[in-house]
């Protein structure tokens, strides 16, 4: 299956194709290794590619997302692991000049078929951002809005209670249960970033997707985060692209290491920063380059 | 009913077909466990209802509209006694016209023939005949498409994709707007001007020395043979053009520079802003400013110097327009100025240039297209600025280059032609469309090359 | 580089500092010349319109004791406004003049007595007269107002009787006039006339409500029209256009169409509206759709960079909530977007209340005496009127040209500060 998408461009945190400083006596190779593939998976990604006009961010990569498992995604910068992130679910729709092929299955629907609405799966598949980004709404407002617009409460009492249980869900309604009406941009960095899960958990999401969620915050913010990455985990299927190596260590349970648009090596999260089986990983998680 | 009253009712209908949908959304949904279930919320199905109700039956109620005229009058005709219909088309006009104030009981259909009370009866019967169908028709259609859609609503539809497409469609309409607009512009006045050039040659019109548009309505009159010669029309526009950028650009650039180099950001923001009321004063005070204050000033300065400065000289419109200019240049010119990277500044200062060295010597060769560009989209506002010429210039065609004399300009003979009675598809009346054309395609060639100028110049410090 | 040519630079640069030095404060002196001569100019312009205008907001009167004299008015039945509507009141006021000046006689003084006196005189006793029937046959004092020529020439007047600017006044006039003056009975009050009515060939009975009216039916139209489209065409460009040779176009044309100068949008009126699709002449519908053409590349082009300043962060949170295309630019982008579009359409309104030139190709120039009630009656607009009075001989009309002028220029900052105002108060920095 091969889906061509054409959409107006935006100057945003696409991860650039640019050479880093790899080493240079370490082949590549082709195959992934480890364990890219699960048993029951939620997501199944096959062949996949990717252009930004002429040139290509991701090569042929293959992988699969297990249910309520948490899969981080490391690599160096411009390893093509954000974009590849944004493909799951069709974020890249509004980046005129990209172009991605391949298969993308979530429960046996293809993500990419052309008859697929957009809206269905992001309402399935949610996304969290790198920088905090609250509406300039009340914090009601912006936990209301996923569901007002997917329809999914019919009555003020319905809302109230989504709002209240997102937020309970993502460690902030003892923060804010005084102030809902007040302006979810004027909560600090970390809050905000709460608010943001919050606001994805409200539309029940099956999988929800982190493109590196902390990479703004401070320590102690980072810290809540990860807890509660770790207590989602129960309910949704999550997958984390992170630059902190030691974040993917406490937060997941599998790794996925990128190189240059590949794919290189995915195991059990233990195992990768134990025992990596590719000279790649192991050269990137003992930093010799990053 | 009447057309206005219409309007009113077809936009009832639409709100009536919005709540009915959406209302239909709800009830469906219903059926099959709540809103959620829905392919998209309510409020999709009633746009989408309102959309199939509104659209159709407007869109037939202005096809009528504009065809029943047509018809009906046909018809009219057609019933005319046989001799009647044998006249020559204009006089089948004037006499369809007749018909027409005879059945509006208008003073000017005073006639008493037969066969016109006949037909004007008649055009009233099918004039109260239309109106009632129209209306049936434009009701009926609504409720027809309103119902149509209205059943056709099921938890699966997928209205929301509808809607999409057709606020889409809505907003790629308004963004053709500018298209239809220059396309209007360019029939307007292409058409009567290749009408005005069929009864004047182009080459009479373009090089000709004389030019008077009074024509004779006799033939023994005395007052001109209407001669269409647009040369001095061209000369007296680039004459008071002239003197405005003579105003305008050196006073506009040294002030951006001035703004953008040297002044302390608090003077740059006050005086900034000063300076641009001067842009935002309507053009037709400074026409009475010219003609009632600045030109009686410069005639009394002239005669006090032994000068014979005529009351509506080309200096006095000239002056006025370059104060006009002046915030248009300044803050063009600032725009380029400030685009100029400091590092180019730097490069000079540190080679122990003095500012104004730097400015001269670097920054402005820097800005150079930039300021070009500027200048030229002055330029063209001051071959098109009307207002101020009207009022001030002169209205007989001198080909002079003297500034103290009366000339007059493109703008001004348009005007002077077209305000007020005209006699349609005269030359004199077609001429101003000639000159309009000749104006738009100056102005359009200077806008177009300055619009890229500026643009190269933007994308090479970007 | 020796030692010997580092001399010869240092004494050679030395030799020139000091004319690089008066370069450089010359150069100085140009720029804070060239700013000195814009804003003398914009003082120029306002003491100049502001001096020649300012008088036209108080009008003189006259204080007249009028007998209602039911035999003068020829009223045999108060209770019939036909009669009421129809009576002779210019006797009225020609009995209580003549009454003041018993020794005037002669057809020629006795004109030129009542000539001191506005002929809306009748208008003003017939609108008390119907308003209270009981006045009827009753004497009491009128303030009326009097003839322009009269009222330039109490205005020019000093306050000894010096100077005063006789215009078209005879001899008898002025010792009337002087007679009126000394008694006391004359004095300059505020000019509600000017306000409250429409255009008249007499100076002292003409007044900018109509044209006021006239411009504010035409931006009516403009703005039901120009913000509505400009805006949708702003967010198709920013949003939804596809990167193409049609949208380009669409692109070229809106930056030409920004600086067509207004005159040819007013021939595209002319023969499109008015030509093609037979709308009437001289309705603000016609003026507005001009103006809207006029204003559209200037909302758009504001419109589009107020879309651009969005940041596309909000974007993305609405995409990956699943919001739809259209929800995510009706919910979060045009509300962001509102206050920069709102300036701009601001900015493009007050720029068509000052247009003229389309106007007057669209007929709006006509003599329209009656204040315009809607947007298919025959109406002026401001600067129309403006342009129409500063054509008028009458002394009086020039400083009515100056005050409709000091009105619009009152327009026009109230709009431009209330955009600024939008701008600092709702502008959102991200």
């Amino acid at each position: 299956m091969e889906a061509v998408i054409q959409k107006k461009s935006e100057k945003q945190g696409i991860d650039e194709v640019m050479p880093s400083n790899e080493p240079q006596d370490i082949q590549v190779g082709d195959k992934t290794v480890g364990k890219p593939f699960a048993d029951n998976p939620k997501m199944a990604m096959r062949n996949v590619n990717v252009h930004y006009g002429d040139k290509q961010a991701i090569f042929d990569v293959n992988l699969d997302i297990a249910k309520n498992e948490v899969i981080a995604m490391i690599g160096p910068s411009g390893c093509g692991k954000s974009t590849f992130l944004r493909c799951l679910n069709r974020m890249n729709d509004t980046i005129e000049s990209c172009r991605v092929t391949g298969q993308f299955i979530l429960d046996d629907q293809d993500i990419y078929h052309p008859k697929q609405d957009i809206v269905p799966l992001r309402a399935r598949v949610g996304m969290v951002f790198q920088k905090p980004n609250p509406f300039p709404k009340s914090i009601y407002e912006n936990v209301a809005y996923g569901p007002k617009i997917h329809g999914l409460a019919s009555r003020r009492v319905e809302l109230d209670e989504i709002v209240e249980v997102s937020l309970r869900k993502a460690g902030l309604w003892e923060e804010v249960k005084d102030r809902l009406h007040s302006a979810g941009t004027g909560l600090s960095g970390g809050q905000q970033q709460r608010l943001c899960i919050a606001r994805s958990i409200a539309v029940s999401p099956e999988v929800i997707l982190m493109d590196e969620p902390c990479s703004a915050l401070d320590p102690i913010a980072t810290a809540k985060i990860e807890e509660l990455i770790a207590e989602l985990k129960q309910n949704f299927t999550i997958a984390i692209v992170t630059h902190s190596m030691q974040q993917a260590a406490r937060v997941s349970d599998r790794t996925a290491y990128f190189h240059l648009g590949k794919l290189i090596e995915v195991n059990d999260t233990k195992r990768v920063f134990t025992n990596p089986e590719h000279d790649l990983t192991e050269a990137y998680i003992t930093g010799r380059f990053g | 009913m009447d057309t206005s009253m219409l309007l009113v009712v077809g936009l009832l209908m639409t709100a009536i077909a919005y709540i009915a949908g959406r209302g239909r959304s709800i009830s469906v949904a219903s059926g099959v466990g709540g809103v959620k279930n829905l392919n998209s919320l309510p409020f999709y199905y009633g746009a989408l209802t309102a959309l199939w109700c509104g659209i159709p039956s407007f869109l037939l109620l202005a096809i009528w509209a504009i065809f029943d005229d047509y018809f009906i009058s046909q018809i009219v005709v057609q019933e005319l006694p046989e001799h009647v219909k044998n006249m020559s088309e204009s006089e089948l006009g004037l006499l369809m016209n007749t018909v027409v104030n005879t059945a509006q009981n208008s003073s000017l259909g005073l006639s008493s023939e037969p066969h016109i009370l006949q037909a004007a009866e008649r055009l009233r019967g099918l004039e109260q005949t239309n109106q009632m169908a129209m209306t049936v028709a434009f009701i009926s259609a609504g409720i027809i498409m309103m119902m149509a859609t209205w059943l056709r609503i099921k938890s699966n539809m997928p209205a929301r994709v509808h809607v999409e497409h057709a606020f889409k469609w809505l907003l790629l309409g308004s963004a053709c707007v500018a298209i239809f607009t220059t396309v209007g512009i360019v029939l307007s006045v292409l058409f009567e001007s290749l009408r005005f050039f069929q009864s004047v040659p182009v080459t009479d019109f373009l090089f000709g020395l004389q030019w008077s548009p009074q024509m004779a309505i006799r033939a023994d009159q005395v007052g001109g043979s209407g001669a269409f010669g647009a040369v001095p029309l061209f000369a007296g526009t680039m004459l008071i053009s002239m003197i405005a950028m003579l105003i305008a650009v050196p006073t506009g650039l040294m002030a951006a520079i001035y703004l953008a180099e040297y002044a302390h950001p608090k003077v740059r923001s006050t005086i900034k802003p000063v300076l641009e009321v001067l842009a935002g004063v309507p053009t037709v005070v400074y026409g009475f400013f010219a003609a009632l204050t600045v030109a009686p000033v410069l005639r009394d300065t002239g005669s006090l110097i032994g000068l014979d400065v005529s009351s509506e000289s080309a200096l006095a419109a000239g002056l006025v327009m370059g104060v006009m200019i002046i915030p248009f240049v300044s803050s063009l010119s600032d725009d380029v100025i400030t685009a100029v990277p400091q590092s180019l500044r730097d490069g000079s200062f540190g080679l122990g240039a003095t500012h104004s060295e730097t400015i001269k010597k670097v920054v402005i060769p820097a800005a150079l297209p930039g300021i070009v560009g500027g200048v030229l989209l002055a330029v063209s506002r001051a071959i098109g600025e009307t207002m101020i010429v009207v009022m001030a210039a002169g209205l007989a065609a001198h080909l002079t280059m003297n500034p103290l004399e009366s000339v007059t300009t493109v703008t001004v003979q348009i005007v002077k032609t077209l305000v007020g009675d005209q006699e349609f598809n005269s030359p004199k009346t077609l001429s101003a469309f000639a000159l309009g054309l000749m104006l738009f395609t100056v102005t359009l060639v200077l806008n177009f090359i300055a619009l890229q100028v500026v643009k190269k110049y933007r994308e090479q410090y970007e | 580089m020796n030692k010997s040519s580092q001399n010869v630079t240092l004494e050679k640069v030395n030799q020139s500092l000091a004319r690089r030095y008066r370069a450089e404060k010359r150069f100085r002196a140009y720029g804070i010349g060239a700013i000195l001569f814009g804003i003398t100019c914009l003082v120029v312009l306002f003491t100049d319109i502001i001096g020649k205008g300012h008088s036209a907001f108080f009008q003189t009167h006259v204080y007249l004791e009028v007998t209602m004299d039911s035999d003068t008015l020829y009223i045999d039945d108060p209770t019939d406004p036909q009669q009421i509507a129809g009576a002779d009141y210019l006797a009225v006021v020609r009995a209580s003049l003549s009454e003041r000046f018993p020794d005037v006689s002669g057809r020629r003084d006795k004109r030129a007595l009542y000539a001191l006196i506005s002929n809306g005189a009748d208008f003003e006793l017939r609108k008390k007269l119907e308003a209270d029937p009981q006045l009827l046959g009753k004497t009491f004092g009128v303030w009326f107002l009097v003839d322009d020529d009269v009222d330039t020439y109490f205005k020019s007047r000093s306050d000894d009787g010096e100077g005063g600017f006789d215009g078209r006044l005879n001899e008898k006039q002025i010792t009337w006039v002087e007679s009126l003056i000394n008694e006391g009975v004359m004095e300059s009050r505020f000019n509600t006339t000017f306000f409250t009515s429409g255009d008249s060939r007499e100076p002292e009975q003409a007044g900018i409500k109509g044209a006021i009216m006239g411009s504010l039916f035409t931006l009516l139209v403009t703005i039901a029209l120009s913000f509505p489209i400009g805006v949708a065409a702003a967010v198709y460009l920013e949003e939804y256009a596809p990167r193409n040779r049609f949208t380009e176009f669409i692109e070229i044309n809106i930056n030409n169409l920004a600086a067509v100068p207004s005159i040819i949008f007013g021939l595209l009126g002319l023969s499109i509206f008015i030509g093609f699709f037979e709308m009437h002449r001289s309705i603000p519908l016609v003026g507005g759709l001009v103006l809207t053409l006029m204003t559209l590349p200037t909302i758009i082009i504001s419109s589009r960079a107020a879309l651009k300043a969005v940041p596309p962060s909000i974007r993305d949170a609405a995409y990956g909530l699943g919001a739809s295309k259209m929800q995510v630019v009706v919910h979060h982008v045009i509300p962001l977007a509102m206050p920069g579009m709102l300036t701009g359409a601001i900015i493009g309104l007050a720029q068509a209340l000052g247009e003229t030139a389309p106007l007057l190709m669209i007929g709006m120039v006509a003599f329209v005496v009656d204040i315009p009630g809607g947007i298919t009656d025959p109406a002026t607009a401001l600067p129309v009127q403006i342009f129409l009075w500063s054509d008028s001989p009458e002394r009086a009309f020039v400083e009515r040209t100056s005050a409709a002028i000091m009105v619009l220029l009152v327009f026009l900052i109230s709009m431009n500060t209330l955009a600024i105002w939008l701008r600092k108060r709702l502008e959102r920095r991200w």
